[in-house]
C-alpha cells in the first residue's frame, strides 16, 4: 500500500515512514499543505495521512481542495485537537477518519489499513465469510459450519464489524467508535469483555479459533493462526 | 503642591464640573427670576404712587375751581403735615410760595413733573430725600405741585438690590463648595476602588472593594467589581490547582515511567528485559496520555468551549446503551446492573459528553462495588435510573459500595481528589470532575447522596420542554 504522509514535524514524519516500511507499506513525505496537495494530485496513493496543523496550507483546507479535485483517496487526519467538535470539523472537511495525537502506531496502522480496503457503498457484500463462519447481512443470521449461532444485537454488530475487516487488526477504539458510536474513553476495558463474550459464542465449541487477540493492538478475525 | 493637589484634583473631577455647570445654570435662572420680580414690584409701586397723586391732584383742582384761593391755601396747609408722605407747593404768579411743606420746587418739576430730590422742612440738608411730583396750573398764575415722598421705596429697592446680589453671591459660593464637597466624596469613593484595584493588580486577588452599605451606584459598581474578582479568583485558583495537580499527579507516574525504563536498561537479562520494559513503558505512557486528555477535557469544559455541537437525542436510549456497554464488565465482577428508565426523555446537549459522563458514573459505581461483591451472598446491585423531574432530567447511579462520608462529598468532585481508600484503584481521579464539568456546561448539577448503604450520584441536566 502506498501512503502519503503530510506532516511538518520531521521526526514524526520519519518515524511514520520507517514504521510503515517495516509494516510493508511505502510512504512518501510532504512537509506542508501545498506540497501535500500537489503530491496527492500526481501520485496514486491508497491512503493520505494528513496533519491538521501544516504550514502554507492547513490540513483541513488541503483535504477540502483534494476533495474538490475529485480525488477520493481515503484520508486519515492526525491532530492534537481531539474533542468531539474537532473530529466533526475534520470529517466534514472530507476526512474519513480522525486520530488524536499522541496515538499508538498500532492504532494508526489498523486505521489506515481499514481505510485503504474500505469498499465503496455499491460493492458492499451481503455475506461475510471467514472459514466456516458466515454472517448474512440480509437475514442477520450467523452460522458456523452450518450451525446457527444466537447473538445479541450488539454482539451481531460487533461481529459484523470484525468480519467486514477480516484479516485486519481492529483496535478497541475503532470498535467503540463504529459499533457503539462513542468517541470517548470508557476507562475500563469494557470492549474486552464484549469481545470475550462474542468469542465464547463463535469459537468455544470449535477446534479452530477465528477471533484472535493481537497483543498491544486489538483484535482480528481470520482463518489462520493468530 | 501636596496641599494644592487634593483641591486641584477635586476641581478636575467630572463631579465638580457637573456641579459647577449645574450651579451656573441655576444662578442664571435665579438672576433672571429675581430681576424680573424686582422690576415688576418697582413698576407696581410706582403705578400706585402715580395714581394716588393723580386722584389727589384732581381733588385739589376741584377745590381750586371754586375760585376760593384762601380755601385752597387752607386745604393745602391742612394736608401738609411735616412728616407725612404728601408733598405740596402752592405758588402765586411770581413763583412765591403760598402754602405747602416743600421749601422750593426745582424748575424742571414745576414744568413737567417727575422725580426730584428735596430736603424735609427741619430735616438734615445732607440727607436729601427722593420724591415724585406732578405740577398743576390752576389759572391766574397759581400753580400747585403735588408730590409724594418715595424715599422709603428707594431704600426698599436698594435693600432688595443688595439682597439680590448678596443672595446670588451666597448661592454661587454654596454651589462651589457643594461641588467641591461632592467631588471630594466621589473622589474618595473612587480612590478606595483605585487603592483596592491597585493592590489587586500587584497580585493580591483576595482584596475586595469596601461597600458603604448605602446601596448607591458606587456600591453597585463595587459589588460588580467584587463579583468579577471572585470569578477571576476562582479561575486563578482553578488554574493553580490544575498546575499543582499536574505537578503532583502527573509527575508521579512520569517518575515511575522513567524508573521503569532505567530499570529495564540495567536489567542483566538483556534484550528480553528491554522488550518487557519498553512494553510496560508504553503502557504507562498510554495511561499518562489518558490522564492528560481527561485533564484537558475538563479544563476545556470548564472554560465553556464545546458548547456547540449540541444535538437533540433520546437520553434514555443513551443511558441504556452505556449501561449495556458496561453490563458484561459488571457481571464479570459479580454485580447486577438494574435499569429504571423513564420513556421519551430528550436532551439537547452534546451526546458524546453526556455519554462520557454516564459512563464515568457507571464505571465508578462498578469499581467501588467490586469489593462488596466479593463478600456478598447475592450480587450487589447498581441501580441506574433516569427520571423526568419538571424541566430536568435526572440520571442517578447508585451502588452498594462503601459510600462517601458527607464531609467528603463536595471534595471528590474536584480534580484528582481520590479518597485514601480508593487510591489503590486504577483511574485518573478525574472521573467525577468530568461529570461535574459536563453538568455545568449544560447548566446542570451533580449531587452525591447516601444510598444506605453505598453512594448515589445524581446528574441533573435541564431538558427542553416536551413536544417541541
Amino acid at each position: 500500500m502506498r501512503v502519503l504522509v503530510v506532516e511538518d514535524d520531521r521526526e514524526t514524519a520519519h518515524f511514520l515512514q520507517k514504521a510503515l516500511k517495516e509494516s510493508g507499506h511505502a510512504a512518501d513525505l510532504a512537509g506542508d499543505g501545498e506540497t501535500g496537495l500537489s503530491m496527492a494530485e500526481e501520485g496514486a496513493y491508497d491512503v493520505l495521512i494528513v496533519d491538521r496543523m501544516l504550514p502554507r496550507l492547513d490540513g483541513l483546507s488541503m483535504i477540502k481542495e483534494v476533495r474538490a479535485k475529485s480525488i477520493r483517496t481515503p484520508v486519515l487526519i492526525l491532530s492534537a485537537l481531539g474533542e468531539v467538535d474537532d473530529r466533526v470539523k475534520g470529517l466534514r472537511a472530507g476526512g474519513d477518519d480522525y486520530l488524536t495525537k499522541p496515538y499508538a502506531y498500532s492504532e494508526l496502522l489498523a486505521r489506515i489499513e481499514a481505510l485503504a480496503r474500505r469498499p465503496s457503498p455499491e460493492e458492499q457484500e451481503t455475506r461475510y465469510v471467514v472459514d466456516g463462519l458466515v454472517l448474512d447481512r440480509l437475514s442477520h443470521r450467523v452460522t458456523r459450519d452450518g450451525e446457527p449461532i444466537q447473538l445479541q444485537p450488539r454482539e451481531y454488530r460487533l461481529l459484523e464489524y470484525l468480519m467486514k475487516h477480516a484479516g485486519q487488526v481492529v483496535t478497541r477504539t475503532m470498535l467503540l467508535e463504529h459499533v457503539w458510536d462513542y468517541h470517548f474513553d470508557p476507562q475500563t476495558n469494557v470492549i474486552d469483555v464484549h469481545v470475550s463474550r462474542l468469542r465464547a459464542k463463535i469459537d468455544k465449541n470449535f477446534d479452530k479459533p477465528l477471533l484472535h487477540t493481537v497483543r498491544g493492538a486489538g483484535y482480528t478475525i481470520r482463518d489462520g493462526p493468530g | 503642591m501636596a496641599l494644592a493637589s487634593p483641591l486641584t484634583r477635586a476641581v478636575s473631577t467630572s463631579a465638580f464640573r457637573a456641579a459647577a455647570v449645574a450651579v451656573a445654570a441655576y444662578l442664571v435662572c435665579a438672576g433672571l427670576v429675581i430681576g424680573l420680580l424686582l422690576w415688576q414690584t418697582n413698576r407696581i409701586l410706582t403705578e400706585q404712587v402715580l395714581s394716588t397723586l393723580q386722584s389727589e391732584a384732581q381733588l385739589l383742582e376741584a377745590e381750586a375751581r371754586g375760585g376760593d384761593l384762601q380755601g385752597l391755601e387752607h386745604a393745602v396747609e391742612v394736608r401738609s403735615r411735616p412728616e407725612g408722605p404728601g408733598l405740596y407747593f402752592l405758588s402765586d404768579r411770581s413763583g412765591a410760595k403760598l402754602a405747602g411743606n416743600l421749601s422750593h420746587v426745582p424748575p424742571e418739576i414745576s414744568a413737567t413733573g417727575g422725580v426730584f430730590q428735596y430736603v424735609r422742612a427741619g430735616g438734615d440738608p445732607a440727607e436729601p430725600r427722593l420724591g415724585v411730583a406732578i405740577p398743576m396750573d390752576l389759572g391766574n398764575g397759581i400753580r400747585l405741585v403735588v408730590g409724594r415722598d418715595i424715599e422709603d421705596q428707594r431704600r426698599f429697592a436698594d435693600e432688595m438690590g443688595t439682597l439680590y446680589i448678596a443672595g446670588l453671591g451666597f448661592l454661587s459660593l454654596t454651589g462651589l463648595i457643594a461641588g467641591l464637597v461632592i467631588s471630594r466624596v466621589v473622589l474618595r469613593r473612587v480612590e478606595t476602588i483605585n487603592v483596592a484595584t491597585r493592590s489587586i493588580m500587584q497580585g493580591d486577588l483576595s482584596q475586595r472593594i469596601a461597600i458603604s452599605g448605602s446601596g448607591d451606584e458606587f456600591d453597585v459598581l463595587a459589588d460588580n467589581l467584587n463579583t468579577m474578582l471572585e470569578r477571576i479568583e476562582a479561575l486563578m485558583n482553578g488554574l493553580r490547582e490544575v498546575s499543582d495537580n499536574i505537578a503532583h499527579d502527573l509527575k508521579t507516574p512520569l517518575t515511575r515511567l522513567r524508573n521503569q525504563a532505567e530499570a529495564a536498561l540495567m536489567d542483566p537479562r538483556g534484550e528480553g528485559a528491554y522488550r518487557d520494559g519498553l512494553e510496560q513503558t508504553i503502557e504507562k505512557a498510554d495511561d499518562l496520555i489518558k490522564t492528560f486528555n481527561a485533564l484537558l477535557l475538563v479544563a476545556r469544559l470548564e472554560a465553556g468551549v464545546l458548547k456547540e455541537n449540541a444535538e437533540s437525542f433520546d437520553v434514555g436510549r443513551l443511558v441504556h446503551d452505556v449501561a449495556e456497554l458496561y453490563e458484561p464488565v459488571a457481571e464479570e465482577r459479580g454485580l447486577e446492573l438494574r435499569l429504571d428508565i423513564a420513556d421519551g426523555a430528550r436532551l439537547i446537549a452534546n451526546r458524546q459528553l453526556v455519554g462520557q459522563a454516564v459512563a464515568n458514573l457507571i464505571d465508578n459505581a462498578i469499581k467501588y462495588s467490586a469489593k462488596a461483591a466479593q463478600t456478598a451472598s447475592h450480587p450487589p446491585t447498581i441501580d441506574i435510573a433516569l427520571t423526568k423531574r419538571g424541566d430536568n432530567v435526572e440520571i442517578g447511579v447508585a451502588d452498594r459500595g462503601p459510600g462517601i462520608a458527607p464531609e467528603d462529598r463536595e471534595r471528590v468532585l474536584k480534580r484528582f481528589v481520590r479518597l485514601e481508600k480508593s487510591r489503590t484503584e486504577t483511574g485518573t481521579g478525574l472521573g467525577l470532575s468530568l461529570v461535574q464539568a459536563v453538568a455545568r456546561l449544560h447548566g446542570g448539577a451533580v449531587r452525591l447522596e447516601d444510598n444506605r448503604p453505598g453512594l448515589r450520584i445524581v446528574l441533573t441536566l435541564p431538558a427542553p420542554p416536551a413536544d417541541r
